[in-house]
């Protein structure tokens, strides 16, 4: 399978309901390790670079392995 | 409770009754917060936790079928709902799932247009409600996507419980290498008073750990 075919595949419908979770989770994440408002949004925006980009690199990873496959 | 001291010393946050916040902390998302007066916090829990689950339920259900109809509780050997155990962490918002459980389970019709009712088993042949497949089919990946909410929903409400009960986990980065007290320990438990290091971070090099803080229970 070509890589942009299995990007394409996953729908991008299915990232967007992605995006709530990384917003939730990333905030209630940062308030478990801060009490001031500012310093949480600080931290979660943070949190929330990291899981995109975690979830960039997997589907890079899968993607050159679906090329194989 | 917001700030900084003056000095070095870290701000303390005063956990009123940890027990009793955590316990309302779970029965309401964020209640637990509200209730030691830590509204912001409380309001952003209450918000993000219980706004995911609802959207789950929102997501898990539709007219016809009902809604809500991925949280439902069941145990039966033929429909093992585990998700139930993640989902039930959210607290009462799943409270119409037990009731349900337990009408299905008297050979009772279930109440409010099935919401959160579980599906008929494949061998109850004595009414005409969907089956799990049925939902499937009805609902198709909605289905998943809606437990998929609700239960993260319920996971994190897990982490704000814990915050009710004790406090803000400590920053690592924020902590001195070397603690003031060889006996302290990471995790100090609940008390009365939690204290964090500063929120700032030009002042981040100059705070104490949590650990070097003596409880105040």
């Amino acid at each position: 399978m070509k890589p942009l075919v299995f990007v394409a595949q996953l729908g991008w419908m299915y990232i967007g309901y992605a995006l709530p979770l990384v917003v939730v989770i990333s905030l209630v994440y940062a308030a478990t390790r801060h009490e001031e408002l500012p310093a949480i949004f600080r931290h979660a925006f943070g949190c929330a670079t990291w899981i995109v980009a975690l979830m960039v690199v997997v589907g890079l990873i899968m993607a050159v392995v679906s090329a194989w496959l | 409770m917001s700030g900084q001291t003056e000095g070095n010393a870290p701000e303390t946050i005063p956990l009123k009754d940890p027990g009793l916040a955590a316990l309302l902390g779970w029965l309401v998302p964020g209640l637990g917060h509200l209730y030691q007066g830590r509204t912001a916090k409380g309001t952003l829990f209450l918000v993000c936790i219980l706004g995911t689950f609802v959207y789950g339920v929102y997501l898990g259900g539709d007219r016809e079928v009902g809604w809500g109809r991925v949280v439902y509780m069941s145990f039966h050997p033929e429909d093992q709902r585990l998700h139930f155990l993640c989902q039930a962490g959210v607290g009462l918002p799943t409270l119409p799932a037990v009731i349900q459980a337990f009408r299905v389970r008297g050979g009772r019709e279930p109440w409010w247009g099935s919401f959160m009712a579980p599906p008929r088993l494949p061998s109850d042949r004595s009414s005409n409600r969907p089956t799990l497949d049925e939902l499937h089919k009805r609902l198709h990946h909605y289905f998943e996507l809606g437990t998929l909410y609700t239960m993260i929903a319920g996971l994190l409400n897990i982490l704000a419980i814990y915050d009710a009960w004790a406090g803000p986990v400590r920053d690592e980065s924020a902590d001195h290498p070397k603690p003031q007290s060889p006996s302290a320990s990471a995790f100090d438990g609940p008390h009365q008073g939690s204290s964090i290091p500063g929120e700032s971070d030009s002042s981040e090099s100059t705070q104490q750990s949590k650990a070097d803080q003596t409880p105040s229970a």
